[in-house]
């Protein structure tokens, strides 16, 4: 077919665009006319309102701040609420000469510079015309010092304001966290509508991570003031939505016992409600008092804090990263049942070390002289590292990897909190790509008794334990159980059902293994046994923190503290009705069967105790 | 026209108009722009609170864009027809490249850094559109038929949804209305216009009804800014007692009150003309739209006057959307249209705008004073 080519029409276009040129005009000039009607509707018709608004601003909007939910603990016992407290405040576009004021003010009250500095950086956020803290949590002999000389002082005044307080102090100020003054960063990341009128956000723990819920929403009233800035009107209102009150799962009774039950030593004691993931004891040692943090820590003290070499600011349940020792052994063995590595009769011979065969390097096992002909019960409940040694060289790294990824380690635990840990569960790829280097077979024997490159968080050991007691039933933890708003009541996080296909067998005999380590006449950990009616389920480790070399000799008393060996243990109870699952990483405490299992003891007995009672 | 005329069009140009020529500088649009700039200098001393860095930076940027202004009105138009496409396909592949740089860094990214300066290439975007599309319809017959509508729109849609997704809505509006700008002046029926518009608002309640509450909520926002005062309806509050008090005469140069005491980062920048209407008053404002009004007025007598369809269409949109910056900008700050990030042009402090708008004139001067014909 022909194709036809149109042609241009030049006479046709010259009046088309001619004519378009003049609409568009037209339509701009309409458009124009629209905005000068407006400009004068706001400038003739308005003129008188918008100039009275105008007079030193009169009408002011002003943010309502909502008050900040609360947190309770399972049983109702609060853990963070809102105190009055008094705190001096200054209206900078009331105060005739602010330098003088200030200086007067920190003579008189002896206010140290700090505070005046952190005044200052505050101030230069807010309006001129919003009173701005100087000086919180006032003391009487403060309030009585100023009270007679406010006259002095316009622009200042005293204010009642609340301020979050924790009762519990350091019990479990990790996991609680804390609110504290909005810093720079912050304020670039906060939505600037909801936190026009507030002055802190919650920092860690749960008062961050549900930072949004506990805040509530920011309401507003439209105010006509006098020159005085004296309030004569509320036009127009909107009220605040207060923050809603957490309830969590944690018990604060049992977080105590965990607590002290640390003693002097660092380390951390996580417990988890089996059937629901519910976490019970989430505590750290040493711990801090986050009250100071909330009215603005002193620069030396924060120092102090910072500084510190057993690191009281750092949460161990959460992020502290240890080698399991042999903690990891019972979800190795696992794994060798599940793969067929191992039955549960076969037994090996135990002379004290391994080697690889046509490699001379001996690899020992914790007990000299060796454990003798060893089973899978005898290898757990008297941690025979030989047996693991071989168990591992028959899985195999890729093995060990897969399935103990399942259980949770090298991932994060899904709990409800912000900074959680991944750990590391080692395999050849992340070799290749974090190190550039081929996996070695004496790296998968090592990591078979919990040492080498693994690294678990307590939270991490905690849920694989509740795993293994749920028979395989994922454990998610999580923390916060209610969310109670002022219309409704919330359940906490949702949490996806995921289970492990585990033989019920397999599952027995590691149980089995785990009652004998506490019940067992050679168990690792049989002093916890007494006074219970039911069985308890564990397993000790012990982790290397110092590498020793091939016929040195390890000696406790040799050795400077920092540099002794971690203890562990994980333990769940009753064994045949799993309820509590606990696991305890005591800092250079030695032995996990005479000092984390007793801690790990201390809390099964209370929790199941008051379980009974109930 | 008769001869008389014509004769005096060929009599010997004066040493001026020699050099006015060489310079290819049109004097009427120069007038009016520099006249702009000044006003520019003057609102800015007041609403940045008489910082003198401001306005050396300020002068800096304009001096920049009236230099770049001048260069591009050297160039042949011929020569930006020529490129036109090169350039729109150079533009869209930074858009891209920023768009995956901003995934891949922290947060929403719209510049390339350049060492010494940024680059947005929403800006040259802005420019190469209207080229891209007048470059597309110029060597067809026009009005436009379908087939050319469906192609013009994909051009336009492509780079405006890249800059929506930075999420940088105001100038996802100008590039969009500078390609429908082309379109307009490229002859497309009223009648369609009229159906897409109609099409365009039926589809309206049916988006509602599939909205959630809380995207419900932000559209109403979105529109109503004063049902969130301490948000998004705080500066249109601040900015209406601000142009309303400033009433007929206004308060004078630097009697502003409301931007001392209690206003926004943006006094500067988007919402300068509310602390131009208080300091000058509705007399004032008339006054500044007169001289958009001029500076718009001489644009399209450029573009009918221009001897080309693609040099007709590009100058055309250029004066067009030079209208839809300062009636969406005044429109927002006098609280008729939703705000978006739109600055006033040639006043609002802020670089980029003001250099992209200047080379747009300089496309327009180049047009003006590179004509190939006589006039007829």
């Amino acid at each position: 077919m022909r194709r036809i080519y149109p042609v241009k029409d030049n006479k046709v276009e010259n009046h088309l665009f001619l004519n378009r040129i003049v609409a568009a005009f037209i339509i701009i000039i309409l458009l124009t006319l629209g905005l000068i009607v407006r400009l004068m509707y706001l400038q003739i018709a308005g003129h008188e309102h918008y100039a009275s608004l105008a007079k030193d601003n009169s009408i002011k909007i002003v943010p309502l701040v909502p008050t900040r939910g609360k947190i309770y603990d399972r049983h109702g016992k609060i853990l963070a609420e809102n105190r009055p407290s008094y705190s001096l405040e200054l209206i900078p576009e009331k105060i005739p000469d602010l330098n003088d004021t200030l200086s007067r003010l920190q003579k008189l009250l002896a206010i140290p510079d700090e505070k005046i500095e952190l005044y200052q950086k505050l101030r230069k956020r807010q309006k001129r015309f919003t009173s701005t803290p100087l000086l919180l949590n006032m003391n009487n002999e403060e309030l009585a010092k100023f009270a007679v000389a406010r006259p002095f002082f316009p622009g200042v005044d005293i204010q009642t304001r609340l301020v979050r307080h924790y009762p519990y102090s350091d019990l479990a100020a990790h996991v609680i966290g804390y609110v504290g003054r909005i810093n720079e960063a912050e304020l670039k990341e906060l939505p600037v509508a909801e936190y026009r009128g507030s002055s802190h956000v919650g920092k860690l723990g749960i008062e961050g991570s549900y930072e949004t819920l506990l805040h509530g929403k920011t309401g507003y009233a439209e105010i006509e003031t006098n020159v005085h800035a004296r309030l004569l009107n509320i036009l127009n209102e909107k009220v605040p939505d207060p923050g809603a009150n957490l309830y969590l799962t944690l018990d604060i009774d049992l977080q105590k016992t965990a607590y002290d039950a640390l003693g002097n030593f660092d380390g951390a004691v996580v417990a988890i409600e089996i059937k629901t993931g519910g976490v019970l004891v989430f505590a750290s040692r040493p711990g801090f008092d986050p009250n100071p943090f909330v009215v603005g820590i002193s620069n030396d003290d924060y120092q102090a804090l910072q500084s510190s070499t057993n690191q009281p600011l750092f949460n161990r349940a959460l992020r502290g990263l240890y080698p399991p020792g042999s903690t990891i052994k019972p979800f190795i063995a696992l794994a060798g049942l599940e793969y067929d590595a191992i039955s549960p009769q076969q037994k090996i011979f135990c002379p004290g070390y391994y080697q690889i065969p046509g490699v001379s390097h001996k690899y020992r096992d914790w007990k000299k002289g060796g454990h003798g002909s060893v089973s899978l019960n005898k290898a757990l409940t008297e941690s025979c590292d030989v047996y693991f040694y071989r168990l591992a060289a028959a899985l195999g790294i890729d093995h060990m990897h897969s399935f103990l990824q399942k259980l949770g380690f090298g991932e994060k635990s899904g709990i409800d909190l912000v900074g959680g840990k991944s750990g590391l569960m080692p395999s050849r790829e992340w070799k290749r790509d974090r190190k550039n280097q081929v996996w070695y077979p004496g790296e998968t024997l090592i990591t078979g008794i919990g040492q080498g490159y693994l690294q678990v968080s307590p939270l991490q050991l905690a849920r694989a334990t509740a795993t293994l007691a749920n028979r395989g039933n994922v454990v998610t933890p999580f923390l916060v159980n209610k969310i109670a708003t002022a219309q409704t009541t919330l359940p906490g996080p949702e949490t996806h059902q995921q289970t492990i296909p585990l033989k019920p067998d397999n599952i027995d005999a590691i149980v089995a293994a785990m009652v004998n380590v506490v019940h067992g006449a050679h168990g690792t950990a049989k002093r916890i046994n007494q006074d219970i009616g039911y069985q308890i389920a564990g397993k000790t480790g012990t982790a290397q923190v110092l590498g020793i070399k091939q016929n040195a000799k390890y000696n406790e008393n040799d050795i400077d503290i920092k540099f002794r060996d971690h203890a562990l243990f994980i333990a769940f109870a009753p064994a045949d009705d799993p309820k509590i699952a606990v696991a305890v990483v005591v800092e250079n405490g030695g032995h996990g069967g005479s000092v984390a299992a007793p801690i790990a003891g201390q809390v099964i007995k209370q929790f199941l105790k008051a379980n009974d009672e109930h | 026209m008769n001869t008389e005329t014509r004769r005096e069009q060929f009599q010997p140009p004066s040493l001026l108009g020699t050099l006015l020529r060489k310079l290819h500088i049109d004097i009427p649009l120069f007038i009016g722009l520099f006249l702009t700039s000044l006003l520019s200098f003057a609102i800015l001393y007041s609403a940045g609170s008489q910082d003198m860095d401001i306005l050396t930076r300020q002068a800096a940027r304009i001096g920049l864009a009236f230099l770049l202004m001048t260069v591009l009105a050297h160039i042949d138009p011929y020569q930006f027809k020529r490129y036109s496409v090169l350039l729109f396909g150079l533009g869209i592949f930074l858009l891209v490249a920023v768009l995956i740089m901003g995934q891949t860094g922290k947060g929403a990214q719209r510049w390339l850094e350049l060492g010494f300066f940024r680059f947005q290439p929403s800006e040259m975007i802005k420019i190469t559109t209207p080229m891209m599309i007048a470059w597309y319809l110029a060597d067809h017959p026009l009005p436009p038929n379908v087939k050319q509508l469906f192609t013009a729109t994909i051009l336009i849609f492509v780079p405006t949804l890249l800059i929506a997704k930075q999420p940088d809505l105001g100038t996802a509006l100008l590039v969009a209305s500078s390609g429908v700008g082309v379109l307009f002046f490229a002859g497309l029926s009223w009648r369609l216009m009229l159906a897409i518009i109609a099409v365009l608002s039926s589809f309206t309640p049916i988006i509602w009804h599939y909205m959630r509450d809380y995207q419900r909520d932000r559209v109403l926002t979105f529109l109503n800014p004063e049902t969130d005062p301490l948000g998004r309806g705080y500066h249109i509050i601040q900015s209406k007692i601000a142009i309303g008090s400033g009433g007929i005469y206004g308060k004078g140069w630097l009697g502003s009150t409301q931007s001392e005491l209690d206003f926004l980062p943006e006094s500067s920048t988007d919402f300068i003309f509310a602390v131009f209407a208080e300091e000058f008053g509705l007399s004032g404002c008339l006054g500044l739209l007169i001289l958009y009004l001029l500076i718009i007025g001489r644009s399209l007598y450029i573009a009918s006057q221009a001897q080309d369809t693609y040099s007709r269409l590009l100058a055309s949109s250029l004066a067009f959307t030079f209208f839809v910056y300062v009636f969406v900008n005044i429109g927002m700050v006098i609280g008729i249209l939703p705000v978006v990030g739109v600055p006033l042009p040639l006043i609002s402090y802020g670089g980029t705008s003001i250099v992209t708008l200047l080379a747009g004139f300089g496309i327009l001067m180049s047009i003006h004073t590179h004509k190939k014909f006589l006039p007829l």
